[in-house]
């Protein structure tokens, strides 16, 4: 058994103006099996492209399906970094803090790393530096690509009509 | 029906303990090959229990469940430790024959994977044989070559018997303040190996006919500084144990034993099918990829070590690809990780696995039904020869939660971007804090007594953001999922520290569109103490919990501590007193209150060794903070103005981070101009995109730097310790950033002592030893 929201609800569930009764009940019951749906319905309703949302990959950064039926990795503001299968960060513009003065900007510099065992990597979308990502690393370290989702598998645990070259 | 009655002989020949007539190794080998080979735990395709009486079937569940929390809610108020009493740094576990967990109390649930390792231990070793297992027996453990975390943690397990055969056993377990280690406080340094790590105690026998033995109890009560906690500390597991014990005498009287066997086996194969079915319900299927690291910095002159190899900077790295696969299981993959060292922070693999268990059950598996079905549904990878799998016996592990906490902050992260990309927003966490630091030392306290001492305010960090609300200030830490500071009152009586201040840690909290939450600071002073040393434990130059989807990484710790500062002399005069919060580091106010020729302390060195404190001298303990969520330009101006308003975010970073333009008025009130604000935030976009470039651009000058091994030599030392034992990685790498074929670096260049590269002797080459081994290594 699971409970259901209605797509108002996601939608202020991801504005983060959802009641704390509600969020409490999202945590403590089954999950319900057509949130991603709904999900992805309330954020194709706010595109301001008409591409296909397949999935999410963070609050400003997509995979779609584009006019085209390719599968690309999609920033709110139209700026696309490349297949879905690619990490999209090797597409963005990168600032990396790795002097005092630098980090400076971000901590007093007692509460920063030290650049000689760690640095930040801001990750910003190249059209309209939304900064989609900050890595910790040390220096030397590949950028990481976080996630590489099974589309295909998981649009088939939800029973979901997959894109065309998807499907194939 | 647990009354001591002896089980004849201690002969290979004698009758069986079991129900089923096997000897316990051939009932767990049995049922092992059996789950291997049908992919469900012990065979059951079908739970014949559960689906012909469901209702006796959830009793069951029911009133264990409510027996093993009881147990420890009871043990937990008659404990004299304040890290039990106030913490509940305690957990107890009913098992069955094979060992594997069929439910767990409340607490510090790693040792769920930990007690039911010394379980197969002793299976697998032939205790049944030798020393024997009886009704009324007690047996000790604490040994971390067999999966305990570290040695403060002491295990006492009994086995429960019905009608002269064994039915079950249980396990409680309290985290101890002292266990003898050449660092004094639970979690200590400046040991670098096993033989100094604490006293450890393998399976041993320690009770019989219910009462701990005499021999034992003298023995161990002078391995240690602290004997009457420790004494107090194994009455309560032993009370605990036996109020387990006595809850499934009840069960089976009320069910039969028949059926009661039956639901230990079913019940776990219940909690594997729970895995399955979460995994599937919340989870994307693919790969996540994901790392940590966290500092050692041992070259620092405040850190003071026995052995000149051990001397030495390093990083724990610890990458992980977690595949959750098409049939909605998973696979944690660990290949790459660094080596173990000479310091006290190794884990082994049941302290890896269960303490990600303790991570999954506040997140994936938020149920009271966690059990060793989880493990069953789980494939582990940890490299022999990693921090995770040591593959030598010599190896210390008094604060594995150092590396731990650190490496199971990535797994946070890396789950929480199935969450966010499936929708189930409020189930997102950009991970856990760092929960340090751990403020320790030993002396004299002011009882006159050999003392002690490990703050376990620790327990009350700040969360990570949620992908809908920030997080949690001072609230929680990982280990032990029911956060709680403690009291100061309890504190003191406990330490010879008096409070100057207790303050919420401004800007601890990574920032974001939803922040972390807050760590807190404590000001402690040293009273009538005396011969007294402290010493700090935690991270300072580098942090483990990065922030997520654009988030920023939590603060760093620093040390603060003061010597002959004059303050009694001060207090006397009714001068005034550094108190409260240490607002920003980087301009010290403490220093003000302090007499002429204080010796002040303040830098990134987290961790040091023993230093004698004097009464008057002063330790600052900072709890860390969560990291954040989301681009900090995202956040509502409503929050950016709670939290100037809340004395969580400094000025200078509400411009500097969020761009704030606002006011102050004559009471104190913060308003942030929301259009001044916003036009800030447009240039700050602007000034990314001008000071930013191409990824790919960037990369050339990256892959140059590693041409020309251009890095520190701890950094050097990481990828070199990782190269050895991975040529995966090493491959990864390369490819990575287009380097030659023969492009290394090795710990011999370095010019760094790498003791324990070449040779090392594992726990399976000593003699009569038979290793348990539940991991791909």
């Amino acid at each position: 058994m699971s409970t259901t929201y209605t797509k108002k609800q996601v939608a202020d569930l991801i504005d983060g103006d959802l009641d704390w009764e509600t969020v409490r009940r999202m945590l403590f019951m089954p999950k319900d099996q057509d949130r991603f749906a709904m999900y992805i319905d309330v954020l194709q309703d706010r595109a301001k492209w008409d591409d296909k949302i397949v999935m999410p990959l963070a609050p400003h950064l997509y995979i779609v399906e584009d006019k085209n039926g390719d599968i690309v990795n999609k920033c709110d503001c139209g700026y696309v970094f490349g297949p879905y299968t690619e990490n999209w960060k090797l597409n963005a513009v990168i600032f990396v803090r790795d002097t005092d003065e630098k980090f400076n900007q971000v901590y007093p510099n007692l509460m920063a790393p030290n650049q000689e065992w760690q640095v930040y990597r801001e990750y910003y979308c190249p059209e309209c530096a939304c900064q989609h990502d900050v890595e910790a690393p040390t220096p030397w370290y590949p950028v990481i690509h976080d996630f590489e989702p099974d589309i295909k598998t998981f649009y088939g645990w939800l029973g979901l009509k997959l894109p065309k070259k998807l499907a194939a | 029906m647990n009354k001591p009655e002896s089980i004849s002989g201690g002969s290979s020949t004698k009758k069986s303990i079991l129900h089923n007539g096997k000897t316990l190794m051939q009932n767990r080998a049995d049922m092992y090959s059996t789950s291997k080979k049908t992919g469900h735990y012990d065979g059951l395709k079908e739970l014949k229990l559960k689906k012909a009486d469901p209702i006796t079937f959830e009793k069951i569940f029911s009133k264990l469940r409510a027996g093993v929390v009881n147990a420890r809610e009871t043990a937990k108020k008659i404990a004299a430790s304040p890290i039990v009493e106030q913490e509940g740094e305690l957990c107890f576990t009913l098992y069955n024959t094979a060992g594997d967990c069929v439910c767990t109390s409340t607490g510090i649930i790693i040792h769920v994977g930990t007690m039911g390792m010394a379980i197969k231990y002793m299976i697998e070793n032939n205790w049944e044989e030798d020393p024997t297992i009886n009704p009324g027996d007690m047996f000790t453990n604490n040994d971390c070559q067999i999966g305990n975390v570290h040695p403060c943690d002491i295990a006492t397990i009994v086995p429960i018997f019905h009608e002269g055969k064994l039915v079950a056993w249980v396990g409680g377990v309290t985290h101890v303040i002292d266990t003898g280690a050449v660092g004094p406080g639970s979690m200590s340094n400046g040991q670098v190996q096993r033989f100094g790590d604490g006293v450890q105690i393998t399976c041993r026998k320690t009770g019989i006919n219910d009462k701990p033995m005499r021999d034992w109890q003298h023995e161990v009560q002078r391995n240690v500084r602290t004997p009457k906690y420790w004494i107090l500390d194994e009455r309560t597991r032993i009370a605990g144990d036996h109020m387990i014990r006595d809850i499934v005498e009840e069960v089976i009287a009320d069910v039969g034993v028949e059926t009661f066997l039956q639901f230990t086996s079913e019940i776990i194969e219940d909690g594997r099918r729970g895995l399955v079915k979460r995994i599937s319900d919340i989870l994307i299927p693919g790969k996540y990829n994901t790392v940590a690291f966290v500092d050692v910095p041992y070259m620092h002159e405040d850190v003071h070590v026995p052995s000149p190899f051990a001397k030495v900077d390093t990083i724990m790295h610890a990458p992980c690809t977690i595949t959750v696969k098409p049939e909605a299981t998973w696979r944690l993959d660990f290949e790459g990780c660094s080596r173990w060292g000479w310091h006290t922070y190794n884990a082994n693999p049941t302290a890896f696995t269960s303490g990600i268990w303790v991570m999954m059950t506040q997140t994936v598996v938020p149920t009271e039904r966690i059990n060793d079905g989880s493990l069953f549904a789980s494939e582990f990878r940890l490299p022999k020869g990693t921090w995770t799998n040591p593959n030598d016996r010599r190896t210390a592990h008094a604060d594995a939660w150092h590396f731990l906490v650190s490496s199971w902050s990535s797994l946070w992260r890396a789950v929480s971007r199935g969450y966010f990309s499936r929708g189930y927003l409020e189930e997102v966490n950009a991970g856990n804090s760092n929960p340090c630091n751990w403020m320790q030392g030993g002396g004299f306290n002011q009882e006159e007594e050999i003392h002690a001492v490990n703050s376990f305010e620790t327990a009350a960090c700040g969360t990570g953001a949620c992908a809908m609300k920030d997080g949690l200030n001072h609230a929680a830490a990982i280990w032990n999922p029911e956060g709680d500071m403690g009291d100061c009152e309890i504190w003191e009586l406990a330490e010879p520290l008096l409070y100057m201040g207790r303050a919420i840690k401004s800007n601890t909290g990574g920032y974001g569109k939803y922040r972390g939450g807050m760590g807190f600071e404590t000001l402690r002073m040293v009273h009538n103490s005396a011969d007294w040393c402290m010493f700090f434990m935690g991270n300072g130059y580098m942090n483990s919990d990065w922030g997520l989807h654009g988030g920023y990484p939590s603060a760093t710790g620093y040390r603060f501590e003061a010597h002959n500062t004059g303050l009694h002399k001060r207090i006397a005069e009714g001068k005034s007193l550094p108190m409260g919060h240490d607002w920003n580091p980087d301009y010290p106010d403490y220093e003000n209150h302090l007499e002429p020729g204080a010796i002040v302390k303040r830098d990134n060195q987290c961790i040091t060794t023993e230093e004698i404190f004097e009464n008057g001298d002063l330790y600052l303990n900072y709890l860390r903070g969560g990291p954040g969520f989301g681009d900090p330009l995202d956040r509502t101006i409503e929050n950016i103005q709670k939290d100037l308003n809340d004395v969580v975010l400094l000025e200078e970073y509400a411009y500097k981070i969020y761009g704030a333009i606002f006011t102050k008025d004559d009471e104190g009130y913060y308003t942030v101009d929301a259009d001044k604000t916003r036009a800030r935030q447009t240039e700050m976009r602007k000034e990314r995109l001008a000071r930013a470039k191409p990824v790919k651009e960037w990369m050339k000058t990256e892959r140059q730097n590693i041409i020309d091994k251009k890095a520190s030599k701890q950094v050097q030392q990481m990828f070199a310790s990782s190269f050895e034992l991975s040529q995966p990685f090493l491959d990864k790498f390369r490819a990575f950033w287009e380097l030659p074929s023969d492009w290394l670096v090795t710990e011999k260049e370095l010019g760094v002592p790498a003791f324990g590269s070449k040779h090392a002797m594992d726990l399976s080459q000593m003699p009569d030893v038979k290793t348990v081994v539940l991991v791909e290594e």
